[in-house]
């Protein structure tokens, strides 16, 4: 099962083109955001062109269309993660309010004074911030999981915080800079052992490798759309229907109610008790799009080409001298590649990069605690997806050095 | 080989003349580009004519951001208070000699911010102080 990746690369426009100084684009910040093949586009052009209306208040022919559309949307995404039923998939804005979805209503219902919600040390801001909100207003506990100095989690200091009986395991199922894979299957058992909910930050995973909620048994799974291959301003939330059904609305307004009187309201079923408003409809048809297109290329040839680039890449930087890496062993990892360069700033090597159309990111990546932890202020990031190349990896690897002579 | 990491910004990053830290001081703050992560300190000694005698800086952050701090420091030295309250961005971009997109701006005017904050006795270094 390999890839045909020059294939792959003629459907996305973007790639075709050159950066500002007429060198071609090499496009390695797919962890920030992918780059979309032409049949998401397309899909989103064609909602626009013959089938835009709102959803599910009228009765007429674009109406029933994009109400079709956008519902047909929910069963690929349902699909794609294998949800039993495509209900239990509620369209967010993103990752981030997936996951603050779970703490304003799921979280606010359940959790109260001194109750105790595990995280990790390797948490996105978007896994951490909800929950210090959550415990500035409830005063709950939160404690974490550490990373080793292998850039894993300390499972055995997990296992010790679960005997304090958290009510709630939340925690990314792959690192955004590190692209540590965490052990979820297990941690999620463990968790439920002792009767914890879990989230699952998917905004890594879901992309790259094949993910099953019904395998993994997982409460609530968070994901974004834009790292898919799909559009920005949507992503979902799968949740488990016996929590989502007793979890109390989040935004209040049109589509998530019952009934309304003037004083009082009764919420919809779900999903449409989370989605109050106007949904970001041609989104989502472009969402559904991203999900067709990445299982036609197959999920598992995407995961295994992303790792050859990943084994290549990680060899031939960790060659460069004053080059450190940080994140696990290939094995262990996704296709991310973060490192740091002896005496010069990550900001001034993805600016030298960019110069030959080397795209990287550089900062702490909306994971400051991480970086804290190992003393860096920031990182430079590389991140690789079913698009990329070897040949992509080297001009990195040649800017890299490109940069050493500067600074030298 | 180009224009924005000048000979001057690579010198003045690698070999800053103005790093340190006075103690005492008159003047002391010091903030972050939350972008980034840079960070800058910025201690200063006044004399009673009300000029700075004395000034360093301190911190960690990329070339532009280290270097423009490094050529502010030197640019203040001897100068009135009042004249370096009035400084802005083009003073910064004049020492520099090159033109930065609005990232990399950021880098490059914290150190300016930091000391406007601090001679102003400001809790933040905000942006309106060098616009
Ligand atoms: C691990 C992880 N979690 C959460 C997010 C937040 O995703 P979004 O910005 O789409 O909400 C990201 C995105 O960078 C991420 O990498």
């Amino acid at each position: 099962m390999t890839l045909n990746v020059s294939q792959i690369r003629s459907q996305f426009p973007i790639l075709q083109r050159e950066t500002a100084n007429g060198v071609p684009l090499v496009y390695l910040d797919s962890t920030a955001t992918s780059q979309k093949p032409l049949a998401v586009i397309e899909a989103m052009n064609d909602f626009y062109r013959r089938s835009n209306a709102n959803i599910h208040r009228g009765v007429h022919t674009l109406a029933e269309e994009a109400t079709a559309l956008y519902e047909e949307a929910r069963k690929k995404i349902a699909k794609f993660v294998n949800a039993p039923d495509a209900r239990q998939v509620i369209f967010t804005r993103n990752t981030t309010e997936s996951i603050n979805l779970v703490a304003y209503t799921w979280a606010r219902a359940n959790l109260k004074e001194g109750d105790l919600a595990i995280l990790t040390e390797m948490e996105h801001h978007s896994n951490l911030v909800p929950w210090h909100i959550l415990q500035a207003e409830r005063g709950i506990r939160l404690e974490f999981i550490p990373v080793k100095d292998d850039f894993t989690l300390d499972l055995e200091t997990y296992r010790s915080l679960l005997d304090q009986g958290p009510k709630l395991v939340s925690f990314t199922h792959m690192s955004n800079v590190l692209g540590t894979i965490n052990p979820v299957d297990e941690m999620i058992r463990l968790a439920h052992d002792v009767g914890a909910v879990t989230v699952i930050d998917g905004a890594q995973s879901v992309p790259h490798f094949s993910v099953d909620v019904q395998a993994l048994d997982v409460d609530f799974l968070a994901f974004s759309a834009h790292k898919m291959c799909g559009p920005t301003g949507i992503g979902a939330l799968y949740g488990k229907t016996s929590l989502l059904e007793k979890m109390p609305p989040f935004l209040g307004g049109g589509d998530m109610i019952k009934e309304v009187k003037l004083r009082s309201f009764r919420a919809n079923t779900i999903p449409a008790k989370f989605e109050a408003g106007t949904p970001a409809i041609a989104e989502a048809v472009g969402f559904g799009a991203a999900a067709d297109y990445l299982l036609s290329v197959g999920m598992d040839a995407i995961a295994i080409h992303e790792h050859q680039i990943t084994e290549y890449a990680l060899d031939r930087l960790e060659e460069i001298p004053g080059v450190k890496l940080f994140g696990p062993t290939a094995d262990k990892k996704g296709g991310v590649a973060a490192f740091s360069l002896d005496g010069v700033h990550p900001h001034d090597v993805a600016q030298i990069l960019d110069r030959d159309g080397v795209a990287v990111r550089a900062g702490h990546h909306c994971a400051q605690p991480l970086h804290e932890k190992f003393g860096l202020p920031a990182t430079s990031r590389a991140s690789f997806y079913l698009y990329n190349t070897k040949g992509e990896v080297d001009k990195l690897v040649d800017g890299i050095y490109k940069v050493k002579k500067y600074f030298a | 080989m180009d224009d924005l990491y000048r000979e001057i910004i690579i010198e003045h990053y690698k070999n800053p003349s103005y790093r340190g830290h006075l103690d005492p001081h008159d003047i002391q703050f010091a903030d972050n580009n939350p972008l980034c992560g840079d960070h800058i300190e910025i201690t200063l000694q006044v004399s009673e004519d009300g000029k700075v005698s004395d000034a360093r800086f301190d911190g960690h952050g990329c070339a532009i951001s280290q270097a423009s701090a490094d050529l502010l420091i030197e640019s203040i030295i001897g100068k009135p208070l009042d004249e370096v309250k009035a400084l802005k961005k083009d003073h910064i971009l004049e020492l520099l000699g090159i033109d930065l997109g609005p990232v990399r701006l950021k880098c490059a005017l914290l150190s300016l911010k930091v000391l406007k904050a601090g001679v102003y006795g400001l809790g933040e270094a905000s942006d309106e102080l060098v616009e």
